[in-house]
């Protein structure tokens, strides 16, 4: 089926499972937000111990989401790995550092002889959920700001200096955070994380103080988490966009290019706002109805919304990765992407995207169907953080 | 333009990919291993209803959750190394790599996390198939996660199922399923994953023997040896059995590599295998201090030919053929290899060229000289230092020499340690409770002896023969490189520091002594 695709139509599917991969991710920081509020929400060392095992019980997810987001993205768009990747090397590295430490300190935390120490491992859980979230959040703004890098496919013919993609910054990415809009995007997913973060946890922990302690945090994150995110929209939708013409695949520059993919293509914007809907409707829920269940909508919403603003950003002819050194070496979902064959094999793959969710869900309602409680962390037949 | 490569630059990122994808490796055989004897051990648990095989299984597990985080810690590295490290190799090759990375998260991590938290946290939630299945799901997941990724490894030695397209300048997938069922990804995987589950037997034997020796948990360590002793008696022979399998596709693909393993540098038929062998430190060669002779060896007469071959006439070349050529067996020489690595670069540079104009004429023929001496391109590339093409020939030989030595070793040690299990001999026999634990460090040896064989042995090639490590690199300041070489170097160094704090804490603990449940 997928073989008698054109080229085109196949490069659009890649962009929208890349994008919904990444929205799933955004959703699922809700671990990242949650970590940077382990002692503002506990006060005790148990109620500590509630949010992270309740935590801990997902950071796999997000982790293999990260994981598997950065493959798709590798097999399906591979000149962005490249230029991406080996050029904004910093930021990169830092984002992957701060996963690293991540992963082992749930497991290891409360284990005897664990020479660092509880608190070190609290720590970097901290720092985790600070850095992963402001750090993917910026390097996703050049999506919409560009970036400093060169692309030339035929350096590979000057045997002695055969770079393809070069950074033309000595800086290797931290540059991006020069810019305020790609910072109020990394601060928007930082306290949505830490929104979602709270929804989640009143959610799956059943502990009254807690509870409390939550909705005054909420009041802290959304405020901002609201501004920055409006910051960044408006003026994403007011700004000049790079744009891209199909027929000579020349990239210009167009006015209100971004608000233009919106009205283009209303189903994206229908799913932006109700996106935006979701998100607010979760926070209010949440704050003056009390809402348990909040976690619900504004996760939908999340998704939605991260959807479609990733999705204005790579399809109707836009540029996905601006070159600001060069207009002319701007990354499309056409130029970058893996050939026909491949993508046609990918494609059976992502066939199995809906087997793996369901099955995840099956597991997961198997063994997690109730709010964790107090008693739940004496109970020595389960796996305790 | 530079005139010179910024070998510091190559040195540094080879370094660090080194110095990650050994960490790395440090923690999944291990991973790989335990995953299969936690799940025949619950197996056992679930058919008997005895409970004591649910606390072997259960400490088991333990052992394997802190080895596992940190194997994932590790991991995630490697997946983007190749991007911000390798960046050209991203291009040049992403086509057909980047998709078993997808396939990998796709099908492999999501079940292994997945069922990972069913194990852990299900015990008394799901019903006790239900989680049985769901350690196994573990353990195939686990070794599925290694399928793909050793599938990716496998191309890079044996570039097949690919076209190489010069207006894209990259390798465009032509046949999935040749990169899936290549010669060399067959052994790479089969080997790599039974020497693996040979590794976990090791290590459960090593500890259970600490257990006999302190003469603690003596139920706990000799049922879990009998299990463990089963396993790896089974998989050593698999992994000798796969690791000949890999020499023979290795002297058919790689030849250099395999001149390298035996140090072997005038080629000849009924070519005998040096069974042990120390190297002279002096060169024999001038012009290329890897080429070194034997100051010791024992040898087995044919053998060689046999193994590459399976013809004790054969011809197996040797590194000074594959230099300077070897007309009677066919066999080009490298300058002659460059020669033609370089025509094919400059046809696609040419290819370029007219393409601006749309000169088809131009444009074909390019194409033309192109596509006849692609296969060499790489080679273009060591105009200047063709002695590059030579591997170190000392690493690779002791490597490949301590693998292949430690592999027979640890197969007689298993039937030894059956036999004395058999005999009820087990728990009083210090001497091979000792060597049991001893043989732990010894199996991480091997293991890393074997990659080291593996990747050394195929330098300068990133891709055999199409690209060399100095055209993948990333355009990178070397400074940035040490910077974060040492970085990974003192954060997986802490890491693995907690990391054995804890395992050998949890060892001392023992198995928890388990009620009800
Ligand atoms: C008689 C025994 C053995 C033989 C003949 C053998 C042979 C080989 C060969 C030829 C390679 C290189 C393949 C390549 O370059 O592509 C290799 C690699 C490797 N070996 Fe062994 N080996 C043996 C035992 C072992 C043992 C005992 C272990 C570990 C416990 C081990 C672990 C590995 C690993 C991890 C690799 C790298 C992955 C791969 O290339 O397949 N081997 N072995």
């Amino acid at each position: 089926m997928f073989e008698t695709f054109e080229l085109y139509t196949l490069q659009q599917y890649w962009w929208i499972i890349i994008s919904l991969l990444a929205s799933l991710l955004v959703f699922l920081m809700f671990v990242q937000g949650g970590q940077t509020l382990i002692y503002q929400l506990g006060k005790t060392e148990t109620e500590r111990s509630l949010i992270i095992n309740t935590l801990g019980r997902k950071w796999e997810l997000t982790f293999t989401t990260l994981v598997t987001f950065g493959g798709a993205f590798f097999a399906s768009f591979p000149l962005f790995y490249s230029t991406s990747f080996g050029g904004a090397y910093w930021v990169w590295m830092a984002i992957l550092f701060a996963f690293v430490i991540q992963a082992i300190s749930y497991e290891y935390r409360t284990k005897p002889a664990n020479f660092l120490g509880r608190k070190t491992y609290e720590v970097f859980l901290f720092l985790n959920g600070l850095l992963g979230t402001i750090l993917i959040g910026t390097a996703v703004g050049t999506f919409f700001n560009g970036a400093n890098f060169s692309v030339d496919k035929m350096n590979l013919t000057n045997i002695y200096d055969s770079a393809i993609s070069r950074w033309e910054t000595p800086f290797h990415g931290l540059e991006a955070v020069l810019n305020i809009h790609n910072v109020a995007l990394g601060l928007s997913v930082f306290f949505l994380a830490r929104v979602l973060g709270i929804l989640y946890i009143v959610n799956s922990v059943n502990e009254e103080n807690i509870f409390v302690r939550a909705r005054k945090q909420m009041w802290y994150n959304a405020v901002p988490f609201l501004v920055f995110f409006l910051y960044f929209v408006i003026h994403l939708l007011l700004k000049q966009g790079f744009a891209v013409n199909p027929e000579t695949g020349v990239i210009f520059m167009e006015k209100y290019k971004y608000l233009h993919n919106l009205l283009q293509m209303p189903v994206v914007l229908v799913l932006f706002l109700a996106g935006v809907a979701g998100v607010l409707y979760g926070i209010s829920s949440f704050l003056f109805c009390r809402s348990r269940k909040a976690i619900w909508f504004g996760g939908t919403g999340t998704v939605l919304a991260v959807f479609s603003l990733l999705l204005i950003a790579g399809l109707n002819n836009t540029a996905y990765y601006p070159s600001l050194h060069n207009l002319q070496h701007s990354l499309t979902i056409r130029n970058s992407s893996s050939s026909h064959y491949t993508l046609t094999a990918m494609s059976y793959v992502s066939l199995f995207v809906p087997v793996v969710i369901a099955y995840i869900y099956v597991a997961w309602k198997s063994i997690n169907n109730k709010p964790i409680e107090k008693s739940d962390l004496d109970d020595d037949s389960t796996h305790i953080y | 333009m530079t005139e010179a490569f910024d070998y510091s630059l190559i040195d540094w990122s080879r370094a660090q990919f080194a110095l990650t994808a050994m960490y790395h490796w440090i923690f999944v055989p291990l991973t790989l291993g335990l995953g299969f004897i936690m799940a025949i051990m619950e197996t056992i648990y679930v058919r008997t209803g005895n409970p004591e095989w649910k606390r072997i299984t259960k400490f088991w597990m333990t052992i394997f959750g802190i080895n596992f985080a940190i194997g994932v810690a590790t991991g995630i590295i490697l997946e983007f190394e190749f991007g911000t490290n390798w960046s050209n190799y991203s291009w040049f090759v992403g086509d057909i790599f980047g998709a078993p990375l997808a396939i990998e998260g796709i099908m492999a991590f999501f079940l292994e996390s997945t069922f990972i938290a069913v194990m852990f946290f299900g015990w008394n939630k799901v019903s006790k198939k239900f989680h049985l299945v769901s350690t196994w799901l573990v353990a195939f997941g686990a070794s599925l996660s290694a399928l793909w990724i050793l599938v990716a490894n496998a191309w890079m030695q044996l570039p097949v199922g690919m076209k190489f397209n010069p207006e894209t300048a990259r390798n465009e997938m032509h046949n999935f399923w040749d990169v899936l069922l290549s010669p060399m990804a067959v052994s790479k995987f089969t080997h790599t994953i039974s020497s693996s589950y040979l590794l976990a037997a090791i290590v459960v034997i090593g500890i259970s023997s600490w257990y006999l020796l302190r003469k603690r948990h003596i139920v706990f360590a000799k049922r879990s040896i009998v299990v463990a002793a089963v396993f790896g008696l089974i998989t050593s022979i698999f992994t000798i059995l796969t690791g000949d399998y890999s020499a023979r596709v290795v002297a058919q693909n790689q030849p250099m590599k395999f001149a390298a393993f035996e140090g072997l540098y005038v080629g000849q038929t009924r070519a005998p295998l040096v069974a042990i062998g120390v190297m002279s430190t002096s060169p024999e060669d001038p012009d290329n201090e890897n080429i070194k002779d034997f100051v010791f060896k024992i040898e087995i007469p044919n053998f060689l030919s046999y193994m590459a071959f399976q013809d004790i006439n054969a011809f197996v070349p040797g590194i000074r053929d594959l230099m300077e050529g070897n007309e009677k067996y066919n066999i080009p020489s490298a300058a002659e290899k460059i020669a033609r690595g370089k025509l094919a670069i400059d046809a696609l540079a040419e290819f370029k060229l007219a393409k601006e104009v749309q000169d088809q004429a131009k444009m074909d023929e390019a194409r033309q000289i192109l596509d006849e001496n692609f296969r060499y391109f790489g080679y273009g590339y060591f105009v200047d230092d063709p002695s590059r093409l030579v591997p170190s020939v000392p690493i690779t030989f002791y490597s490949f020499h301590i693998m292949v030595a430690l592999g027979m070793w640890f197969m007689m040690f298993f039937a030894i340690v059956l036999l004395l299990v058999y005999k009820g001999k087990i728990s009083q026999s210090k001497f091979w409770l000792t060597i049991g634990i001893v043989n732990i460090p010894l199996a991480y040896i091997a293991s890393q002896s074997g990659w080291i064989t593996a990747e050394m042995g195929r330098q300068p090639w990133v891709i055999q023969d199409l690209m060399p490590t100095m055209a993948a690199v990333s355009r990178l300041d070397t400074n940035a490189v040490i910077t974060t070489f040492i970085l990974f170097g003192v954060v997986f160094t802490t890491l693995l520091i907690a990391e054995l704090k804890i395992m050998f804490k949890q060892i001392k603990i023992g198995p928890k002594q388990e009620g009800g449940h």
